[in-house]
């Protein structure tokens, strides 16, 4: 079933031109590339991880080390949700220990998934630092996570659905604002 | 996603669909057993009970292994050491086992049904881990995923099963597996080796093992149960071997690129040669490595929703 939308808030052009501006602002920050690898959530995170890579290299013409983290063993509601579709694999190429984790999401919510994702990279190894970059801040968070890099921040309603597509996978980039079928 | 049901109890019941959740399920545990800490806490808080009543290693072991891996709690129960020896029926210990509220039971038993009997006495999940000769599903779950491993598909392969099938519960569970995911299976053995009416399963029956490697993609190979069979069946093992273990002189008969599983423990010499066992043929190990994440998956997909917290 396709939710109804009901208002577009990022156009193609304009979910590139966050994904630029994030990532000047994590080499600005990290001062550079040193240490630094990029994971995405799946599935719409790795997607997004992967073009911030592509975008770094543009700009400092070095690859970025780039995985993705498939949170479902790690959620907080094992007890209470069954996953509407099988787990994905998680992919991590490199041992995150003494790394620079820029963690990579669509859109940052309750904060759960990030939590999640930020226990199953430490189930890995020791990262200094992790930092969240997300496409969409749409508030509502039921956690202290905090995202260092935004898209854009999008106040929503908890009834709606903020849905965040890419060409990838959904033919094109946007993101819209959709009514919940909850 | 498709799962509905609160026990696995046999291959004859599961659909296609629910077939393919399993082995699709699986493919994301085992990249678990590959990093350093293999643990997720996908079934933290669950308490899962081992029930096993006939000497198993691999089996017990890799659900073990399993649910370790998943953060759950493990308990065993020995038939020769619980109360059964004192005349308990196995009700009854299941009941005492569901007062101290317990997610999930692996049962293995040499008699067929007892898992379904305990299944409708418990609202724990009940595991079949193998019911006298009659299935063992989990074991063909693990050599399906095996097979499409290497094979890269199921369908429309040509899968050989020689031996002991008469007493084989993995014969019988791989039998209702391979044909639901489409492909073609034989069995080869001496006629007192096969049950009455096999080929009503579906199945093409050879009693020479050169003509039944014809075109072989995958050869399994079946323990010869010498504990379970009454009566002399055939007439000496070396008799047996000479006629019907898979031997690298033999293999040559089936397809160049085929592979050759056994679920263990082997009998080395009697129904396979150490040369094959441990040749580039051989799956044997990922068979065993693959058992882990299959029922890493099954324990998973059976966990559920606990009631009344949602």
């Amino acid at each position: 079933m396709t939710p109804k939308v009901k208002a577009t808030v990022m156009e193609a052009r304009d979910v590139d031109r966050a994904l630029t501006r994030i990532a000047h602002e994590i080499l600005e920050r990290n001062k550079g590339l040193q240490d630094l690898v990029l994971i995405g959530i799946k599935s719409r995170g790795e997607v997004l991880a992967e073009r911030l890579a592509a975008k770094i290299k543009g700009i400092e013409g070095t690859a970025v080390p780039c995985g993705a983290l498939d949170i479902t063993f790690y959620r907080d509601d094992q007890d209470t949700h069954t996953p509407d579709k099988i787990p994905q694999q998680t992919e991590l190429p490199f041992d995150v220990t003494n790394k620079k984790v820029i963690l990579v999401d669509d859109v940052l919510f309750t904060g759960r998934s990030a939590r999640a994702a930020i226990d199953e990279i430490i189930d890995f190894g020791r990262p200094t630092a992790i930092q969240l970059a997300v496409l969409v801040d749409r508030g509502h968070r039921e956690f202290p996570i905090h995202a260092d890099y935004v898209g854009k921040n999008i106040p929503s309603s908890s009834k709606e659905e903020v849905l965040v597509r890419v060409k990838e996978r959904d033919e094109k980039d946007e993101v819209v604002i959709a009514e919940s079928e909850k | 996603m498709s799962w509905k049901s609160k026990d696995l109890l046999t291959i004859q019941d599961l659909s296609t669909a629910e077939i393919q959740t399993i082995l699709d399920t699986a493919a994301s545990f085992k990249e678990v057993s590959t990093r350093s800490v293999k643990k997720v806490p996908a079934l933290r808080g669950r308490t899962v009970v081992l029930f096993f009543h006939e000497p198993s290693t691999r089996t017990r072991i890799s659900f073990e292994l399993a649910a370790k891996r998943m953060s759950a709690d493990i308990l065993t129960v020995q038939a020769a050491s619980s109360s059964l020896v004192k005349g308990e029926t196995l009700i009854d210990t299941l009941k005492t086992l569901d007062s101290m509220t317990i997610d999930a039971i692996v049962v293995r038993h040499k008699c067929s049904g007892v898992p379904l009997m305990l299944a409708n006495a418990t609202n724990a999940s009940v595991i079949n881990a193998g019911d006298g000769a009659h299935e063992h599903p989990t074991q063909a779950l693990l050599d399906l995923y095996t097979i499409n491993e290497h094979k890269g598909k199921i369908a429309g392969l040509t899968v050989t099963i020689i031996g002991d099938v008469t007493h084989s519960r993995v014969a019988r569970s791989n039998i209702h597996g391979l044909q639901k995911m489409g492909a073609k299976v034989r069995v080869c053995a001496p006629p007192t080796l096969l049950p009455a009416g096999i080929e009503k399963m579906g199945v093409t029956v050879f009693h020479d093992l050169d003509k039944a490697l014809e075109g072989t993609d995958v050869v399994y190979v079946l323990r010869l149960q010498l504990e379970r069979q009454k009566k002399n069946l055939f007439p000496t093992i070396r008799e047996y071997s000479m006629l019907y273990s898979v031997t690298s002189e033999r293999l040559k008969r089936a397809k160049k690129d085929a592979i050759v599983m056994h679920p263990g423990p082997m009998n080395r010499g009697v129904e396979i040669s150490s040369g094959v066992a441990d040749g580039p043929a051989s799956v044997i190990d990922d068979q065993v490595t693959n058992g882990v994440a299959v029922r890493m998956a099954v324990l998973y997909l059976l966990k559920g929703e606990k009631e009344g917290e949602k």
